[in-house]
């Protein structure tokens, strides 16, 4: 019970600060740059063409391909090892549940990580890969001056890389899961359950929002750094932090306060605490915790419970709304970094002066 | 509206220490022509920018077509047109396309942006290369590239940062008359930023000599020398000999200075190897040739000089580097 007040106290908490947030930027950023067009006539056509400029960008670049390609193909390297001989072994693992299409994502054979690992590990790196560039290379190409010359609004370039971004990437990660899923459809011969579909779009949604903080903090990155390869290399430079790095220095916090056997229960508590929160700061982690929630329906808390909330449970899969609820407050921190990181950008941004070079 | 396209007013640009741009006034008129000269470093760039809202202003006032542009930059990009120092395109686009880009960045419709950007293209001479890829354009296709750019917009005012930076002699001259050409056909302002005196000698109605963030004269080129030099506007050169052997002059040399510096309103007489220099407020040619005559040397020459750009321009880098 005192978990779940705590965790909404603390998505509550999230959105107010979100919103603080929001107004007092909204006053700070948009000065009187919008004062001349009324919000009612704000010049569609040129944000779009922008948008279809960024995408079609996108769509045609190497580094894009190329790393779609890496991630397709290992994606479909772990469903097929994950079909040919963990088939049965999926199908016969009545643990109390029955869901074989969210296997498909979950499971592997040992081999090769699962698809999801694939997806929380290289999803990070196509998320830079799409942003870490974006207004250096333009400032060094000269071209951000000329643009900036154009009556657009200035955040308009930021939004439209970002959108970009999200466009492209959306399409991405909906392509694998459908490719999954259709190549599950194959393998078994009937549909997914509609509880296993809309738990498979859930993760997409929110694989999608996990990159596209990624994305925001590359391209946060590359409003600040006029070098493309300082920016990429601080990317990955945090990408590296937060799955390698801060999983060990945490490992050794908590184990400097692990308990002994005879500690008292609050002491235990207390570590267990500890051990979630020291996870939940990262932003891959959040993401984990909600991967796991969503597509492992058995799941029923992602933080420590005690004996009491254990009590009485009954070992069963949880239906989706209250998986979501779950996952709830990591949705929304993730959410929030997002956010910071894009509000950042626009702080840097707005405010710069826009030399032509250099 | 307002008469001026260009009015600015105490504009103040500094960067920490460093006063860029110091109480900057101009003003430039409806149709003009206004050359922006100084040397590197002057603050032209930083001007310009402000001008567009593309960088803070730290004091003072800019209006182009009457609009604030701190206030509301938006409206003044609409009818500015500007070419950056330097300009980049998108080099995997081709020219067409890249002007295209620009036009629906100015809400204009794709039918009619693909419309203008030919009758452009073939204005400023690349109707020939519009289907290639702007990385294989040469500098002088870009900057024509760039002013298409500019004017695709339809503005009222263009403002061009150093626009004939690398360009070879030919392509100058051509890039010149193109700008002209095309600013009285459309009856557009231009303010155009150079270093190279010559340049804007050629083409600008009227001149504003900009050094250290200080605007240290404008006006037209003819006027900017009295402006400059009004302390001593007239100056003479002239070389003396000793007529014959037998004719010995009533005066020495140095009498004859004392002399020269005796004729009202002569305010410096220099005298270097039979060649003197002579600064007057007013032309002091008769009497001065007179006065060697009478004194029994012989004059070889004398000249009025004529101060131009040249003059005016190294005379106050010179002042620049002294001080
Ligand atoms: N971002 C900056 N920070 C500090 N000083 C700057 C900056 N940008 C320009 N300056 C200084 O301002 C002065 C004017 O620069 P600029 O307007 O580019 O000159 P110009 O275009 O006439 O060559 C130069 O002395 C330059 O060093
Ligand atoms: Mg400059």
């Amino acid at each position: 019970m005192k978990n779940k007040v705590l965790r909404v106290g603390i998505s509550k908490l999230n959105e107010l600060k979100l919103r603080e947030w929001t107004s007092n930027l909204h006053s700070l950023v948009f000065r009187d740059d919008d004062a001349g067009t009324s919000k009612g006539n704000f010049p569609w056509a040129p944000f779009k063409a922008m948008v279809q400029k960024e995408i079609s960008d996108h769509f045609r670049n190497w580094r894009f391909i190329i790393l779609f390609v890496i991630i397709s193909l290992a994606c479909m390297a772990t469903l097929f090892s994950t079909m040919a001989d963990g088939m049965k072994a999926i199908a016969a693992d009545s643990s109390g549940n029955s869901f074989f299409f969210l296997n498909l994502f979950t499971k592997s054979n040992g081999t090769l990580p699962p698809f999801f690992g694939f997806v929380g590990f290289l999803g990070p790196l196509f998320g830079i890969s799409l942003g870490f560039d974006a207004i250096s290379s333009e400032q060094q190409r000269g071209t951000l001056s000329r643009v900036m010359a154009q009556p657009v609004p200035r955040d308009s370039i930021l939004n439209a890389k970002f959108l970009a971004g999200i466009v492209v990437i959306s399409v991405m990660f909906f392509t694998l899961s459908f490719l999954v899923l259709g190549s599950g459809l194959i393998a078994l011969g009937i549909p997914p359950t509609a509880e296993e579909f809309m738990r498979i779009m859930v993760y997409t949604v929110l694989s999608i929002v996990y990159v596209s903080f990624w994305l925001n903090l590359s391209i946060l990155f590359s409003v600040r750094f006029k070098q493309s390869a300082t920016s990429a290399l601080l990317g990955i430079a945090v990408w590296l932090f937060c799955t390698i790095f801060y999983p060990l220095i945490a490992n050794m916090i908590i184990k400097a306060y692990e308990p002994s056997k005879f500690a008292s229960p609050k002491a235990i508590y207390f570590y267990e605490k500890l051990k979630f929160y020291l996870g939940q700061i990262m932003p891959n982690e959040l993401f984990d915790g909600i991967t796991s929630a969503i597509l492992v329906p058995s799941i029923r808390s992602l933080g420590p419970l005690s004996m009491e909330q254990l009590q009485g449970a009954i070992p069963s899969s949880l239906p989706l709304g209250q998986s979501i609820m779950l996952v709830w407050p990591q949705f929304t921190g993730l959410l929030s970094l997002t956010l910071l990181c894009f509000l950042l950008s626009y702080i840097v941004f707005m405010k710069r002066e826009i030399r032509s070079r250099g | 509206m307002a008469e001026n396209s260009i009015d600015i007013k105490g504009l103040t640009k500094k960067y920490g220490e460093h006063i860029a741009v110091n109480k900057l006034n101009l003003t430039i008129e409806k149709g003009e022509i206004f050359g922006l000269l100084g040397p590197n470093g002057a603050g032209k760039s930083t001007t310009i920018l402000m001008i567009l809202g593309l960088t803070e202003v730290d004091s003072g006032s800019v209006k182009v077509c009457g609009i604030d542009s701190s206030r509301y930059p938006l409206e003044v990009k609409r009818k500015v047109g500007y070419l950056p120092e330097d300009v980049g395109f998108y080099n995997d686009y081709t020219g067409l396309q890249n002007l295209i880009y620009v036009a629906r960045l100015n809400n204009i419709p794709e039918e009619e942006a693909k419309k203008t950007a030919l009758e452009i293209l073939a204005e400023v001479g690349l109707k020939d290369v519009k289907d290639s890829k702007v990385a294989s354009y040469s500098r002088g296709m870009r900057q024509r590239l760039g002013l298409a750019d500019v004017l695709i917009k339809n503005p009222e005012v263009i403002i061009l940062d150093e626009p004939t930076l690398g360009l070879d002699p030919e392509g100058v001259k051509k890039f010149l008359q193109l700008i002209v050409r095309l600013s009285r056909k459309k009856g557009i302002t231009v303010l155009f930023s150079s270093h190279h005196l010559h340049q804007i000698q050629q083409v600008c109605d009227r001149v504003g000599i900009f050094v250290k963030g200080k605007m240290l004269a404008e006006g037209k080129i003819s006027s900017l020398a009295q402006q400059l030099f009004s302390k001593n506007a007239f100056t003479l050169e002239g070389g003396i000999s000793t007529v014959a052997q037998d004719v010995k002059p009533s005066l020495s040399l140095k009498e004859l200075v004392h002399k020269i510096k005796a004729i009202p309103e002569v305010e410096h007489v220099e005298l270097k190897e039979r060649k003197f220099m002579v600064e007057s407020h007013r032309d002091v040619s008769a009497e001065l040739s007179r006065l060697v005559v009478q004194s029994g040397y012989g004059l070889n020459f004398l000249s009025k000089k004529e101060y131009g750009l040249d003059d005016i321009y190294y005379q106050y880098f010179q002042e620049d580097k002294n001080t």
